[in-house]
C-alpha cells in the first residue's frame, strides 16, 4: 500500500496548526488544536475524526502543503471513525465499482475527461469544445470521493487502475498526453493527490478553467458580455488545487461576468452540503446552505456559478428558488458566445 | 347459450357483450401464471340496474358471474374458472361525489385509480386518495375490496380500512347499501351501525358485486420528499421500521431489497414519504424521522442516502410505473407476486426465506415490504419474473410463488388476494368454524353460487 | 411477422389505454370499445394467439387490428422502455399478416384497391386532383423553391379542399414561392402504410419519388401531418430524400418576425394536437407559436394536450374505413366535448382529417354555436386585415 507523503517533524514544529484552528466547522482554540492534532498524529482517536465534515480545507490552510486532511482520513480509517453509516459507504463503493466495459478508443487531443459523469456530455457543445474527444464513465472514476468516507484504501487500489485505463485504453494508443480534466475532482486528483499517495501521474492534467481560458481568449471577438452577477461556489476538491483560483477571474473577465466580493468564497467557501448529508448531519448541511445561499443572494447574484456537478445537482433547486439561474462554468461560458446550453 | 347472448344484448347493448374467441381468449387470462380459464361471455354493464338485471339473468339460469376490474391482481382471481360470465366493470368509471368537508369520494367501482387522481388533482388539488402502485388503470373497486394497500398506507391503514361505505348487488340481485349511506345521505363512515362491509372484503368477488363505493380522502400536501434508509442487516428491519412508523409523519413506508442494480444488492432500502405545508414543517418533519432513528445513526448501521432533489422525483412517483417493468428483466413479459400480510417483526426470516427460494428456484426476484399502519402489519411482496413465452419459465415462477405461499403460511403470514391453490392452503390453516361460517354467509347469500365459483372453497 | 419478438412482452400493464396524467382513456379505440381486446395490449396478445394458432382469423380479429388510429398513444404511454417504440409497429405488422394473407375487412380492402386504381381512396379521376386551387392562380411547380403537397384530403374531401385552399392562399399572400403538382400528384401512401400494405406503400412512395425528382422538388410542404410524416420518415428509405416541412412550420417562420398584423378583438383558442405533427414527430411548439403571433388570441390549452393529445380518431386509415365508428364514445366527439370545456370558442387544428373528422363532432354535439373547428392557416387569415 502506497504511503502517504507526509512529514510528521513538520507537524510537531508547527506553532498555528492551521489546519484545526482555522477549521471551518469545529472550533478549537490553539491549545485544543494542538493536543487533537498531537493524537492524530500519534494514531490515537481524536474528536476531530468523528467531527470532521471531510470538507477538505484544511489541506489548503496547511502551509507546509503536509497533508493534514489525507492523515485525518487514513486515521478515520484506521480506527473505523467512520464519516459515513457503513451500509451507505459499502452502497457508494458498489455503486462507483469499475464496470470493466471500457474499450481502447482513439482519441484526439483536446481529451475532455467527464470522469463519473458521462451524463454531462450534453454540455461539451459549441465552439468552445469544437474537435474535442469526449471520454467517461465509471472505469475512469478517479475515485477521489472516497475521502468523504474515510476509505483511503479504496483510492489507494482503484485510481491506479483508472490511470492505466486512461493511458491503455485512450491516451497511449492515440498519442496524447494531455488529459483535460472537467471536473476540480479529477484535476485535484492527478495533480495533487496520487502524488501524495505515491502514485505516479504519467499524462499531463490540465484544468478546465485553464481550457475554456484559453478557447475563450481565442473566441474573444465573438463573446456577448454577460453583464451579471455571478455568484461562483467553489467546491471542496478545489481547496486541493487553489492555484486554479486566478483562472476563474479570468474567466469572469473574459465573459463579461462580474464577481461580486462575497462572504463565502476563496479559502473561506462553504461546502455545497451533500457530504455533509451523507454524514447524516442534514441540520448542519441545512445551516451551512443557508449561509451560503444568503450570502449569493446578499451581493445580488443573478447566476450561481458551478464547477462541481454534484454542488450543481446538491444546489441548483435551492439556488432557483431565490431566483438565481443555477448553471454550470461551461454553460455560462457558452451563454456568452451566444449558443443555448443544455444544463 | 345463444339465448343468453340475447338477453345480455337486451341489458347492456350489442356492443358491450361478447362471445367471441378473442374476448373468451384475452378474458381467460390475466398477466400472472395462472392457467387460462375462458368465459362464455363478456359483459360491460354501465349502470346498477344493469348489473341487477345481468345478476338475475345469471341467477336464474345458474351461470357463474366473475366480477372484474383492471384484471390487475395477477394471482388470476377475476378468471372464470368455471365459465360463465365476466363483468367487466370498466364502463362504470363515474367520479359522483367529492366531499371536501369530510374528505371522502364516492365513485363507481370501475373508476380507475388513475383516474380518480387526476380527478382529484384537478378538481380538489388539496386532496388525495392513497393509491396503489398498480397500473392506474385498476380499478377502485377492485383494490378496496381485495384489501389493497398503497401511498398512504403509513397514515391510514389498508384500504379497506379506508372504506366509508358501498353499494352492492347481491348475488340474488337486490340492491344494498352498506354503512351510513344506508340510513343518511352522507358517506361518511361504516360505524356506528353493524359493519356488513366485511361480507364484501377479501372475498374475491364471492358474494356481491359491487357498484358504487366511497373512501377516505387525505391532504395533498405541496412539500413532498422521501428518504431512504439503508440497512445491511435485516434483523434490525423491524425496530427500524417500527420507529419510523410511530412518528405518525410518513405517508408511506416501503422496503425494498433487489440484486438488481449492483448497489441494491445485499442492502435493505426503506423509503420513507411524507408532506407538508410548507417547506419548514418538512424539515421538520423530516429531523423527527432522522431523530426517530438516532441510535442506528449513531452505531453507524444504518442511514439516509445522500440524494439530490432530481434524484428522488422517481421515488415520489405515484403509482411507482418501474415497477411493472420487473416483467421485462429477461425479455420475458411477466411477473407475479406473492404478498404476505404478516407482523413485521418477522421481516427478517420472511427475506431470508424468500431469497433461499428465490435462489434455489434461481428466478429473477424482487422482494420489500409495505407497511401497513404504524407498523401494525406489512405486506411483504415476493415478486418472480418470468418468460411468458416460455411454459418451462412460467412453470418455475408458479413453484416458486407455490413455495412462497407455504412458507409464508408456515411462518404465520397469509398471501393475500392469494391464488386458488394457495386459498386452499389458507382455508387447511384457518379455523374450521371460521371457514363452516363463510360457507353459512356465502349459501345464504348466494344460494345458487354462481359468483366467482372455485374461490374460497376447500 | 416482424416485432412478433415482442408480443409476448408486453405485460398488459395498460398504461399504454391512458395519457400520462392517467385521466381518462386515451386510445381512440379502446376508448370506444371497452373491451380489453381493443386496448394496445389486448392487440399484442391477440396477435401472438392468432401467430401461435390459438385463435382464428375471423372478422373480429380484423375490425379490432384495423380500429386502430395508429394515434401513438401507446408508443408514447407504455412504460417498458426497451421495446415501447415498437408496439404501434407490431400492430402494424399484424396488419400487415392479414393484408397477406388477404383477410382485411372490406372497407379495407376496398380502400387499396381504390388507391391502386384511383391513386386516392375517393375513387375521383385524378384528373381532377389539382380542382381544389381553381381560382387561386396557383403555379403548377416548375423549379419553385417549394412543392406544395395537398394530398388526397386536401385535394377531394370537401372540409380538406377549403383548408388547402386557405393554406395556399396564405402561402402566396406571404410571398412564399411554390408550386402544386396538380393532376400529377398522387396519395402520399401514409395511410396504406399503417395499414399494412408495405407493398403498396412502397409503389406508391416510388412513384410519389420519381415524380418530384423528376420536377427537380428539393423542399416540399404538405398540408397534411400524414404526408408530412411519410415523406420525412419513410421516403428516405426508398432514397426519397427531401426537406419536408409541415405548413404550421412555414407559418411559423413567415409570423415569428413578429406579431402577427390585424384584429386584435380577444379570440380563446384551444389547439388540437395532429398525432402526425405531435407524437409521431414531436413538433408540439411550431403550432403553438403561430398562435401565439396572432393577436388577441388567447391559447386555453385541453387538458390533454400534446404528448397526452386524443387523436380525432382518423388515424390508421379509420378516416376512410370508419372501422373505429361513431357513438358518443368516440373519440372526436369525446374530444370536442373536452374543447367545449376549455370555454374556447375556437378548436384549431393543423391536418384536413382532423378538421372534418372534429367539425362532424362538433355538429353530432350540437356545439356548432359555441365552438368553431378552424385550421391554424383558416385562423391566420380570418384575423388577418
Ligand atoms: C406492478 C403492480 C403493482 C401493484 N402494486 C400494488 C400495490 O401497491 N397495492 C395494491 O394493493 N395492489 C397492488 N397491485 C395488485 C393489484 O393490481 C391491485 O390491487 C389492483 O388495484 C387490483 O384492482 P383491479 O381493478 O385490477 O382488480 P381485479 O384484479 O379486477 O379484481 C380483484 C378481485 O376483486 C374482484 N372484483 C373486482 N371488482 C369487483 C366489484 N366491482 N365487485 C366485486 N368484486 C370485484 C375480482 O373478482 C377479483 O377477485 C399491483 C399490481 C401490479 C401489476
Ligand atoms: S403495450 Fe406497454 S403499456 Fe401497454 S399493456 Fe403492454 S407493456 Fe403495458
Ligand atoms: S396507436 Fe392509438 S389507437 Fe392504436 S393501439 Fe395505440 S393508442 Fe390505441
Amino acid at each position: 500500500m502506497s504511503e502517504l507523503k507526509y512529514d510528521q517533524k513538520i507537524c510537531t514544529k508547527c506553532e498555528k496548526i492551521d489546519c484545526l484552528t482555522r477549521c471551518q466547522h469545529i472550533a478549537l482554540d490553539l491549545e485544543e488544536a494542538r493536543q487533537e492534532w498531537m493524537k492524530i498524529l500519534a494514531g490515537r482517536d481524536s474528536r476531530v475524526l468523528h467531527e470532521c465534515l471531510t470538507c477538505y480545507a484544511c489541506e489548503e490552510y496547511c502551509p507546509y502543503h503536509n497533508h493534514p486532511f489525507y492523515l485525518i482520513v487514513d486515521r478515520q480509517e484506521e480506527l473505523s471513525a467512520w464519516p459515513v453509516p457503513v451500509p451507505l459507504t459499502k452502497q457508494q463503493i458498489a455503486m462507483m465499482a469499475p464496470k470493466g466495459q471500457i474499450v481502447a478508443q482513439k482519441v484526439s487531443a483536446p481529451v475532455i475527461n467527464l470522469c463519473s459523469f458521462p451524463m454531462l456530455a450534453g454540455s461539451i457543445q459549441g465552439k468552445l469544445f469544437a474537435g474535442a474527444s469526449i471520454i467517461g464513465g465509471n472505469d475512469l472514476f478517479c475515485n477521489i470521493m472516497w475521502l468523504h468516507f474515510a476509505k483511503n484504501s479504496v483510492i489507494r487500489e482503484r485510481l491506479p487502475k483508472v490511470i492505466n485505463n486512461l493511458m491503455d485504453y485512450y491516451l497511449k494508443v492515440s498519442g496524447v498526453d494531455e488529459l483535460i480534466c472537467f471536473h476540480d475532482e479529477c484535476f485535484g486528483t492527478y495533480t495533487q493527490l496520487a502524488p501524495a499517495f505515491g502514485i505516479e501521474v504519467p499524462f499531463k492534467p490540465i484544468h478546465l478553467f485553464e481550457y475554456l481560458t484559453k478557447k475563450l481568449t481565442e473566441l474573444k471577438k465573438e463573446i456577448r458580455p454577460i453583464n451579471a452577477k455571478v455568484a461562483y461556489q467553489r467546491p471542496c476538491s478545489n481547496r486541493l488545487v487553489p492555484e486554479t483560483q486566478h483562472w476563474v477571474d479570468e474567466i469572469f473577465k473574459l465573459i463579461g461576468a462580474i464577481r461580486p466580493a462575497r462572504e463565502y468564497e476563496g479559502e473561506n467557501a462553504l461546502c455545497c452540503g451533500m457530504v455533509v448529508q451523507a454524514a447524516q448531519r442534514d441540520d448542519r448541511a441545512d445551516a451551512i446552505q443557508k449561509r451560503n445561499l444568503d450570502d449569493m443572494a446578499a451581493v445580488g447574484a443573478r447566476y450561481c456559478v458551478f464547477n462541481c456537478p454534484m454542488c450543481f445537482m446538491t444546489l441548483k433547486g435551492m439556488v432557483a428558488e431565490r431566483g438565481m439561474t443555477p448553471i454550470l462554468i461551461s454553460d455560462l461560458c457558452r451563454i456568452a458566445l451566444g449558443e443555448g446550453f443544455w444544463g | 347459450m345463444e339465448e343468453i347472448y340475447r338477453e345480455l344484448v337486451k341489458i347492456v347493448g350489442e356492443r358491450f357483450v361478447s362471445n367471441q374467441p378473442e374476448e373468451r381468449f384475452l378474458y381467460s387470462r390475466d398477466p400472472g401464471t395462472m392457467e387460462p380459464h375462458a368465459p362464455d361471455w363478456v359483459v360491460m354493464p354501465n349502470t346498477t340496474e344493469e348489473v341487477q338485471k345481468i345478476v338475475r339473468l345469471a341467477n336464474r339460469q345458474k351461470i357463474p358471474l366473475v366480477p372484474m376490474g383492471g384484471g390487475l391482481v395477477l394471482s388470476g382471481l377475476s378468471r372464470p374458472l368455471q365459465g360463465g360470465m365476466v363483468l367487466d366493470m370498466k364502463r362504470m368509471n363515474r367520479i359522483l361525489e367529492v366531499n371536501e368537508a369530510s374528505s371522502y369520494v364516492v365513485v363507481e367501482a370501475g373508476a380507475s385509480q388513475g383516474m380518480l387522481q387526476a380527478y382529484l388533482k384537478k378538481h380538489h388539488p388539496r386532496l388525495k386518495h392513497s393509491i396503489p402502485d398498480a397500473p392506474p388503470i385498476a380499478t377502485i373497486g377492485g383494490n378496496v375490496l381485495i384489501h389493497g394497500s398503497g401511498h398512504l398506507s403509513a397514515a391510514g391503514g389498508f384500504h379497506s380500512e379506508m372504506l366509508n361505505g358501498l353499494e352492492v348487488v347481491l348475488p340474488t340481485g337486490e340492491v344494498a347499501r352498506i354503512g351510513s349511506c344506508s340510513a343518511s345521505p352522507y358517506w361518511f363512515s361504516r360505524s356506528p351501525l353493524p359493519d356488513l362491509a366485511g361480507l364484501f372484503l377479501g372475498w374475491h368477488g364471492t358474494t356481491g358485486v359491487v357498484t358504487k363505493l366511497a373512501i377516505k380522502l387525505f391532504p395533498a400536501r405541496p412539500w413532498n420528499d422521501v428518504g431512504i434508509f439503508v440497512i445491511e442487516d435485516p434483523e434490525l428491519a423491524p425496530d427500524i421500521i417500527r420507529r419510523l412508523a410511530r412518528v405518525q409523519v410518513a405517508e408511506d413506508i416501503l422496503a425494498w431489497m433487489s440484486p438488481k442494480p449492483d448497489w441494491a444488492k445485499g442492502f435493505q432500502m426503506i423509503n420513507i414519504a411524507y408532506g407538508a405545508e410548507t417547506k419548514a414543517e418538512l424539515t421538520l418533519k423530516r429531523d423527527l424521522i432522522r431523530e426517530s432513528v438516532r441510535p442506528y445513526l449513531e452505531r453507524k448501521v444504518g442511514g439516509f442516502m445522500p440524494l439530490p432533489p432530481d434524484m428522488k422525483v422517481r421515488f415520489l412517483e405515484a403509482p411507482q410505473s418501474t415497477l411493472a417493468v420487473f416483467a421485462d428483466v429477461n425479455k420475458g413479459g411477466g411477473f407475479e407476486y406473492v404478498g404476505a400480510i404478516m407482523p413485521v417483526e418477522l421481516f427478517a426470516p420472511a427475506f431470508r426465506k424468500g431469497l433461499e427460494i428465490a435462489e434455489s428456484r434461481k428466478v429473477p426476484y424482487s422482494l420489500g415490504a409495505r407497511i401497513v399502519g404504524l407498523a401494525h402489519c406489512m405486506m411483504f411482496f415476493y415478486a418472480y419474473a418470468f418468460n411468458r413465452a416460455d411454459q418451462a419459465d412460467v412453470r418455475r415462477a408458479q413453484t416458486a410463488l407455490e413455495d412462497t405461499n407455504a412458507m409464508v403460511l408456515e411462518m404465520g403470514g397469509i398471501p393475500w388476494k392469494a391464488e386458488t391453490p394457495a386459498q386452499k392452503q389458507i382455508i387447511k390453516k384457518m379455523d374450521p368454524n371460521t371457514f363452516a361460517l363463510m360457507n353459512r354467509l356465502r349459501a345464504v347469500l348466494d344460494p345458487q353460487g354462481i359468483m366467482n365459483p372455485g374461490n374460497w372453497e376447500a | 411477422m416482424e416485432h412478433a419478438e415482442i408480443l409476448h412482452r408486453c405485460f398488459r400493464c395498460g398504461y399504454c389505454k391512458l395519457p400520462g396524467s392517467y385521466q381518462d382513456l386515451n386510445c381512440p379505440s379502446y376508448l370506444q370499445y371497452r373491451f380489453e381486446t381493443y386496448s394496445p395490449g389486448g392487440r399484442m396478445w391477440l396477435l401472438r394467439a392468432w401467430l401461435d394458432e390459438e385463435i382464428p382469423t375471423s372478422a373480429r380479429l380484423q375490425e379490432i387490428l384495423f380500429s386502430c388510429t395508429a394515434c401513438g398513444n401507446c408508443v408514447e404511454h407504455c412504460v417498458f422502455p426497451k421495446f415501447k417504440a415498437d408496439v404501434l409497429n407490431a400492430i402494424t405488422a399484424g396488419r400487415g399478416e392479414l393484408v397477406n394473407e388477404g383477410s382485411v375487412p372490406r372497407r379495407v380492402s376496398d380502400f387499396f384497391k381504390a388507391i391502386h386504381l384511383y391513386g386516392n381512396p375517393y375513387k375521383l379521376p385524378e384528373a381532377d386532383r389539382g380542382a381544389w386551387a381553381k381560382g387561386l392562380g396557383l403555379e403548377p411547380y416548375r423549379g419553385q423553391e417549394y412543392l406544395f403537397f395537398a394530398g388526397c384530403a386536401g385535394s377531394y374531401d370537401e372540409r380538406g379542399r377549403k383548408m388547402a385552399r386557405a393554406v395556399a392562399g396564405l402561402l402566396q399572400d406571404r410571398g412564399v414561392s411554390f408550386g402544386i403538382l396538380g393532376a400529377l400528384e398522387r396519395c402520399d401512401g401514409n395511410e396504406v402504410r399503417a395499414m399494412g400494405e408495405a407493398g403498396l406503400f412502397e409503389e406508391i412512395a416510388r412513384h410519389n419519388i420519381a415524380k418530384f425528382l423528376d420536377a427537380g422538388v428539393v423542399k416540399i410542404i404538405t398540408l397534411s401531418p400524414h404526408a408530412y410524416h411519410a415523406i420525412r420518415n419513410y421516403y428516405p428509405r426508398f432514397n426519397g430524400i427531401f426537406q419536408v416541412l409541415h405548413y404550421s412550420q412555414v407559418l411559423a417562420r413567415m409570423m415569428s418576425k413578429g406579431k402577427d398584423q390585424g384584429a386584435d378583438t380577444p379570440l380563446t383558442v384551444t389547439f388540437h394536437d395532429p398525432c402526425y405533427l405531435g407524437r409521431h414527430n414531436q413538433d408540439y411548439l411550431t403550432p403553438r407559436m403561430v398562435l401565439a403571433a396572432l393577436p388577441g388570441v388567447e391559447l386555453a390549452e385541453m387538458d390533454r394536450a400534446r404528448v397526452d393529445a386524443l387523436c380525432c380518431g382518423g388515424g390508421g386509415g379509420n378516416f376512410f374505413t370508419d372501422l373505429l365508428g361513431s357513438g358518443p364514445d368516440s373519440s372526436s366527439r369525446v374530444r370536442v366535448r373536452e374543447a367545449a370545456a376549455t370555454g374556447a370558442q375556437v378548436l384549431a387544428v393543423a391536418c384536413p382529417k382532423c378538421a372534418k373528422m372534429l367539425e362532424d363532432a362538433v355538429k353530432a354535439e350540437a356545439l356548432e354555436s359555441a365552438l368553431r373547428v378552424m385550421d391554424l392557416a383558416e385562423l391566420v387569415q380570418a384575423r388577418s386585415v
